[in-house]
């Protein structure tokens, strides 16, 4: 992962590839008919495959047995996260993912419950439509909805939906402290704490 | 013409079409491989072992799978025209020597349709007309793409013919006769023609990747800008039968190669034989080799190099052949 975070490209071993003019008259073209054909270019190109055959350095993944890792930060499956300190709903029902979603696929509904808080009861996403954007993620003042790794989501008809209880974390994973944070699209940064600044008081 | 003789005919065409034919299916396979690992993929894996059954896969799927006649084609030339890629790319290996003769079960054999005497001739000449498919299917198609190759096969067609016939013409002239029995037999003597005809060895090459239609000469179907080519409008064994008819005729042309240039199967030992199989796949590797290393050419620039580097060049051998034989 470290080298994909170096973006310092100039002396990552990147050259400028050396170019020559076109020759413009026909002795130009002429001559390099000739450097092309006996400097037996052609060749090289041959040999190259040939090596990397014999090197049988072979690069597929053969899908469904063996799958690549993918980044913390992928943007599949929605997640709905709990709490870490008493194991309860994140989402506050605001409404704000649904609010935000540009492909409209997000619809919730909530009611006040018995203490007067709100409380989701129901919560789909069309994953037909989601365009996996993130923008969701970002907003959700709670970090309650997130995105997932999940990405074998193929289904027969185009809507397919997802739906609150299938995206929570299980209270047993929950219980086993197994709840992974979600490291893209609108997670907390590291060192969040020391850029916070405080509202002065007074105003 | 006695009946031994018709009987055996018959057993020998059966047996070509029918290891032809296979071999064709196989190679698909071998071009997938190939191809796979020189570009670090795996090819075909999942139908049985090492994915070797991907071919009877393929062969079901362009079997059953709908034979579709677009209305606005021309309907007769468009049915026929994958046939006359595939029957002539068959009717050429009449005049190949596959193998020296032999002797089963106290019988003689000759490995070989028909020799006769015209032998090369006969077998460019009706491989070259393997390229009318493309060249009506494409017309016929009513398709743009399809015209587009057509156009191409008949670039290919006036280009390559020209310097297959000549680069041929020079070993011919050495050897004095048409045969392949005879290129055959004058290289047991004379050694391989190859080291006396260098330079029309490399022609007749080139030339057989123009003939084949495969990369780097390979416009007229070429898939990355005009889809198919005449195979646009073609579907299940129409199409599979151009297929057919492509790896047909490039493993008889990587016969032919080594027939005429590095003297083919030898004294009729079974080394010989083996040593010409061996070079006929070697000559059918190379036809994938080129294919996953080299660029494909523009249409003007394989006319450019026909005509213009090719066919002097040609020219120049044959001549100075003849003046070599003369004096
Ligand atoms: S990822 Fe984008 S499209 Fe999908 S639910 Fe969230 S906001 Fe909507
Ligand atoms: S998931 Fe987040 S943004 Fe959506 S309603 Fe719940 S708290 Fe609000």
């Amino acid at each position: 992962m470290e080298q994909f975070n170096n973006r310092n490209v100039a002396d990552n071993g990147y050259f400028m590839v050396d170019i020559e003019d076109y020759p413009t008259d026909s002795m130009g073209r002429f001559k390099r008919i000739i450097k092309r054909t006996f400097r037996l270019e052609l060749f090289v190109g041959l040999w190259v495959v040939m090596r990397e055959m014999i090197k049988f350095d072979i690069h597929t993944i053969s899908y469904p047995e063996e799958k690549m890792p993918i980044g913390p930060r992928y943007r599949a499956v929605h997640e709905m996260k709990r709490l870490w300190e008493s194991d309860a709903e994140r989402c506050i029902g605001c409404g704000l993912c649904e609010k935000i979603c540009i492909s409209d696929c997000i619809r919730m509904d909530t009611k006040i419950d018995e203490e007067s808080r709100k409380e989701v009861t129901e919560y789909t996403i069309n994953l037909g439509r989601c365009i996996f954007c993130g923008y969701c993620a970002e907003v959700c003042p709670e970090l309650a909805i997130t995105h997932g790794g999940e990405y074998e989501n193929a289904s027969e008809q185009r809507e397919h939906y997802v739906d609150y209880e299938y995206m929570l974390t299980p209270i047993d994973v929950m219980k086993a402290n197994a709840q992974k944070e979600f490291e893209g699209f609108g997670a907390i940064t590291p060192h969040e704490d020391e850029r916070v600044a405080k509202t002065p008081l007074s105003y | 013409m006695d009946n031994a003789y018709l009987i055996e005919t018959i057993i020998k065409v059966v047996v070509i079409l029918l290891v032809f034919s296979a071999l064709a299916g196989i190679g698909t396979y071998f071009e997938r491989k190939v191809l796979a690992f020189m570009q670090r993929r795996l090819g075909p894996m999942n139908v049985g072992p090492f994915g070797l059954l991907q071919v009877g896969a393929d062969g079901i799927k362009l079997f059953t799978k709908e034979d579709i006649i677009p209305s606005g084609v021309v309907a007769p030339i468009f049915k026929i025209a994958p046939v006359i890629t595939a029957a002539t790319a068959f009717m050429a290996a009449a005049a190949i020597p596959f193998l020296p003769a032999f002797t089963l079960f106290g019988y003689e054999v000759h490995p070989i349709v028909a020799d006769i005497n015209i032998g090369i001739l006969y077998v460019l000449g009706v491989m070259a007309v393997g390229l009318f498919g493309p060249l009506l299917g494409g017309m016929a198609s009513a398709n743009k793409f399809a015209l587009l190759s057509a156009a191409r096969a008949a670039a290919v067609f006036i280009s390559y013919e020209v310097v297959t016939g000549l680069a041929a013409l020079a070993p011919i002239m050495m050897v004095g006769s048409l045969s392949l029995i005879d290129f055959n037999n004058y290289q047991i003597e004379n050694g391989w023609i190859v080291w006396s005809q260098p330079l029309a060895f490399i022609l007749f090459w080139i030339a057989a990747f123009a003939e084949t239609g495969r990369t780097p000469f390979h416009l007229i179907a070429n898939d990355h800008e005009i889809i198919d080519g005449f195979g646009t409008e073609y579907s299940g064994m129409r199409w599979g039968l151009f297929f057919i008819g492509e790896y047909a005729n490039m493993f008889f042309i990587s016969f032919v190669i080594p027939i005429i240039f590095l003297g083919g199967f030898g004294d009729g030992t079974v080394l010989g034989a083996f040593a010409l199989l061996g070079k006929m796949a070697f000559f059918f590797f190379f036809f994938l080799w080129t294919r996953a290393a080299w660029p494909d050419v523009r249409p003007d620039q394989l006319m450019w190099l026909c005509w213009k580097v090719l066919m002097p060049l040609a020219v120049i051998n044959v001549v100075i052949t003849g003046f070599v034989m003369m004096f």
